[in-house]
């Protein structure tokens, strides 16, 4: 195990390092930069503010210094806010970010794996076809669009609850992003649910169970439940991932001050700084959920061994 | 020009009183002693603001908050008139190139009282290069302001004297007569020294927030809302009737609006174009003025825009006003010139674009005339690859959409529509990397200068590669260089005739700034500037 982990890790390094060194290249080759303005901004500022946030120095120079700061975990000041540092950023949104996806995953999880189960069990009758109906409408309906929908039905129109705002994280206030960030992955969830259960339950040591005179709900419970999770599993090292970065679109629509808008913010607004750091964190976090997966599958199928030869 | 203002009023002694009063002893933001009636509102301010640090701030967002909670030597009140700010008086010499304040007594929201030092500090503070503020430039009008800020001379050479604790003497590079308005600007505002020094991070919490304003800051949560409430140590505190505003920073503008439908704000702005209709047939929506021009560049370096005649002749084929009525939609006025109405003309009162006048008629025989002069009659050998860029946004894509078509079918010449992102589309811009480029401009002050100074030959602004001498000569050699509005106007009026005779640009229309707000909520003030101002404001 120490050996899995230590090769893991020294991989993921690896990653992290092409991925932060292909970014930095890219965003600099783009056109425009952090102080580009409408309203021109003289040479002898412009001057100035180069100074002050160090970019008169040769890119080379950056790229060092800023792979010196980075391995000490400092991301460096933001050039949107004044006195912020990317740290900061991601101090105050990733907590925000997180407890909407934890509640969406609870939602995506629960939800995924009972609907999923039911059209299996059911399958080819009504429950199936609700089942495969809710799982249809998520996966096809842009993340927008639904934000937006609940937001004016369910907040506005029916006002259950509030339409916007994060007020201090109030459950109230946290539903509606939930269900709107839940909505696709409970789809992808269920779908993935229902073909692999289908798929367990024509196997032949359920048959064998059955046979045995073993009650439904062990059969299901322990027997093809527990094999049916795995493709599940494989899913949640990028969801988890998708979730705790935010989407840009939910925290944008209802107006939640997570992390999830700086990916898209910092590139407009050419954050460099915050670009990069952005990076980092999404990089390292689909990494080490990746891992958190693959040691999760041995819980779950003792048939799969770390130090085998399994790859990552 | 000779210009004396005094008013010393009774106001300023019962302020005093009321400032030392009992009142105060709590300090904190507790609840007001006598509790009338509470009167709190809300406003979506829009983005998380950059910084609320005066000198450093640039947006609108944060022009909403600062109003509230800082006050300049002088405030835009009722009618863009200029009130006695922290200033109640001030002169300015014969020659016009010194001004001098006469401060009031007024303290800082913790109690300090606010003298001339302050604000020498906090303008060198603004100029100084180690700062880097982006607006630093606002202050140029100051003696040696723009050397210092370049590093090409010292603080001590900048024209700011401390005459005494209540006096501030500003010594100008050239006469400006709207340096003094310029003062209720953010960029000018005070900053508290012994604060700021002893924390560079002053501005980021509301419990290291010391300003001058109305308002006081008593909470930032940031990207999620801004809570300022009133200042009891404010000069004219017992004309504030607000207790508190919540500004809240909803990005999304469609979002703001749902917020204000179901009662959660009291007021928002950048109304959704698809919303503008269904508001106004309510009668909620309120159009205010906003001294902005939507206009496109002509990129004068390339062929055929070299040629005066194609540049008029495609600016007087589209019709502006159904643009504003059916694209736009939020009362915008078609623009027949390049200065916006709002600017003042040579008598106060006079408005400099009524002055002015328009400069060209829309002409479909005309400008089908003018272009087949220039070669393409009826729009035959128009070359393919001209091309309108716009940064990528739904609305200026309808724009560009109906002018292709009028083109198409006013000229029957075809265009050819290119959308960039933002800062891709300002380098292009920039780099004259275009034909023809979408282009707003919004003022910084109720002057035609804010306008008039952009297309000097090399402006940073400029962008269309278009040189005159004319027009340089008009507002270098004379604009620029007098105090007096007999002799400056019309020489903006003359640079401005210059310009669109010309035409390196296409005025399309004048903007306007389209909000909501309950009907409770009275008394704000909204600058043609863009800032909304809640001193005076009470909720029913």
């Amino acid at each position: 195990m120490a050996k899995f982990l230590l090769k893991r890790i020294a991989s993921a390094l690896l990653v992290l390092w092409i991925v932060v060194s292909l970014t930095f290249v890219l965003m600099h080759s783009i056109p425009g930069g952090p102080f580009s303005r409408e309203k021109a901004v003289p040479p002898a500022i412009l001057k100035n503010l180069e100074a002050r946030y160090h970019m008169n120095d040769p890119l080379s120079k950056q790229y060092v210094d800023y792979m010196i700061n980075v391995a000490q975990f400092d991301l460096g000041p933001t050039f949107r806010y004044e006195g912020r540092t990317v740290n900061d950023l991601i101090k105050d949104g990733l907590p925000k970010t997180a407890t909407i996806g934890f509640l969406a995953t609870i939602f995506a999880l629960g939800g995924g794996l009972i609907l999923g189960s039911i059209a299996a069990l059911w399958h080819n009758k009504t429950p199936d076809a609700v089942a495969t109906f809710i799982a249809t409408i998520g996966v096809s309906v842009p993340s927008f669009v639904m934000a937006t929908f609940l937001q004016y039905y369910l907040g506005y129109k029916l006002g259950l609850f509030p339409p916007v705002g994060w007020n201090n994280g109030a459950f109230k206030n946290l539903v509606l992003p939930a269900l709107a960030l839940g909505a696709f992955p409970i789809a992808q969830i269920t779908r993935l649910m229902r073909t692999s259960m289908l798929d367990v339950l024509s196997q032949d040591y359920i048959r064998t169970a059955k046979s045995k005179g073993l009650p439904g709900y062990v059969i299901i419970g322990r027997h093809a439940m527990r094999n049916a999770l795995l493709p599940v599993i494989t899913y949640l090292g990028p969801f988890f991932a998708y979730i705790l970065t935010g989407n840009f679109v939910v925290e944008f629509v209802f107006g939640i001050p997570g992390i999830g808008q700086f990916f898209v913010t910092s590139i407009t607004n050419r954050d460099y700084s915050t670009i990069m750091g952005m990076t980092v964190l999404f990089c390292s976090l689909l990494v080490v959920f990746n891992l958190l997966v693959d040691i999760a599958y041995t819980f779950i199928d003792p048939r799969i061994k770390l130090t085998g030869q399994k790859g990552a | 020009m000779f210009k004396i203002r005094k008013k010393k009023s009774l106001a300023v002694a019962i302020a005093m009183v009321l400032s030392v009063s009992v009142l105060l002893t709590g300090c904190s933001s507790n609840q007001p002693a006598a509790p009338a009636k509470e009167m709190k509102t809300s406003f979506n301010a829009g983005a998380e603001p950059k910084t609320l640090d005066p000198a450093l701030s640039t947006g609108v967002p944060e022009s909403h908050i600062q109003t509230a909670l800082f006050e300049g030597l002088t405030r835009i009140g009722e009618g863009e008139k200029v009130m006695p700010g922290i200033a109640e008086s001030w002169t300015t010499s014969a020659d016009g190139t010194v001004v001098t304040f006469k401060l009031r007594d007024a303290k800082w929201s913790n109690g300090d009282a606010i003298t001339a030092e302050d604000f020498k500090y906090s303008w060198l503070r603004a100029l100084s290069p180690a700062l880097a503020s982006e607006y630093s430039y606002q202050l140029y009008y100051i003696k040696g302001a723009e050397a210092y800020n370049s590093d090409k001379g010292t603080a001590d050479a900048v024209g700011i004297k401390v005459v005494d604790p209540k006096t501030l003497e500003v010594t100008l590079a050239a006469p400006t007569p709207y340096f003094v308005a310029l003062t209720a600007f953010h960029t000018l505002y005070p900053v508290n020294k012994k604060n700021v020094d002893a924390n560079e991070k002053w501005s980021l919490t509301a419990e290291t927030f010391i300003a001058n304003g109305p308002f006081k800051m008593k909470e930032w949560k940031h990207n999620d809302q801004v809570i300022v409430v009133k200042n009891e140590n404010y000069w004219d505190a017992k004309n504030v009737k607000l207790s508190e505003i919540t500004f809240r920073l909803i990005e999304d503008n469609k979002a703001a609006l749902t917020a204000f439908e179901s009662g959660e704000l009291d007021a928002t702005e950048n109304i959704p174009t698809e919303d503008i209709e269904r508001l106004k047939t309510a009668k909620v929506l309120k159009i205010d003025p906003y001294i902005g021009t939507y206009y496109y560049r002509f990129n004068v370096t390339k062929k055929p825009f070299d040629d005066v005649k194609v540049r008029k002749a495609l600016t007087m084929a589209i019709d502006r006003k159904l643009i504003v009525e059916k694209v736009t939609k939020g009362g915008q006025q078609p623009a027949y010139a390049f200065t916006p109405p709002g600017m003042v003309d040579v008598e106060a009162g006079k408005d400099f674009r009524k002055v002015g006048g328009d400069f060209f008629k829309e002409d479909v025989a005309a400008a089908k005339a003018l272009l087949a002069e220039a070669g393409f009659p009826e729009g035959k050998n128009w070359p393919a690859d001209v091309t309108i860029l716009y940064n990528t946004s739904s609305n200026h894509k309808l724009i560009a959409e109906a002018i292709q078509n009028m083109w198409k079918t006013n000229l029957g010449i075809d265009v050819k529509l290119r959308n960039e992102e933002w800062a891709v589309y300002l380098e292009s811009q920039k780099t004259l990397n275009y034909n023809i480029s979408r282009a707003g401009w919004i003022g910084d002050y109720a002057d035609a200068m804010t306008f008039m100074d952009m297309f000097v030959t090399g402006g940073g602004n400029n962008q269309t590669g278009w040189s005159n001498a004319e027009y340089d000569k008009q507002i270098k050699e004379i604009a620029n260089k007098s105090g007096d509005q007999k002799v400056r106007v019309p020489a903006m009026h003359a640079a401005e005739k210059a310009l669109m005779t010309d035409m390196p640009i296409l005025p399309i229309y004048f903007y306007t700034n389209p909000w909501v707000i309950k009907d409770k909520v009275k008394g704000t003030y909204r600058s043609s500037l863009g800032p909304i101002d809640y001193k005076l404001a009470t909720v029913e």
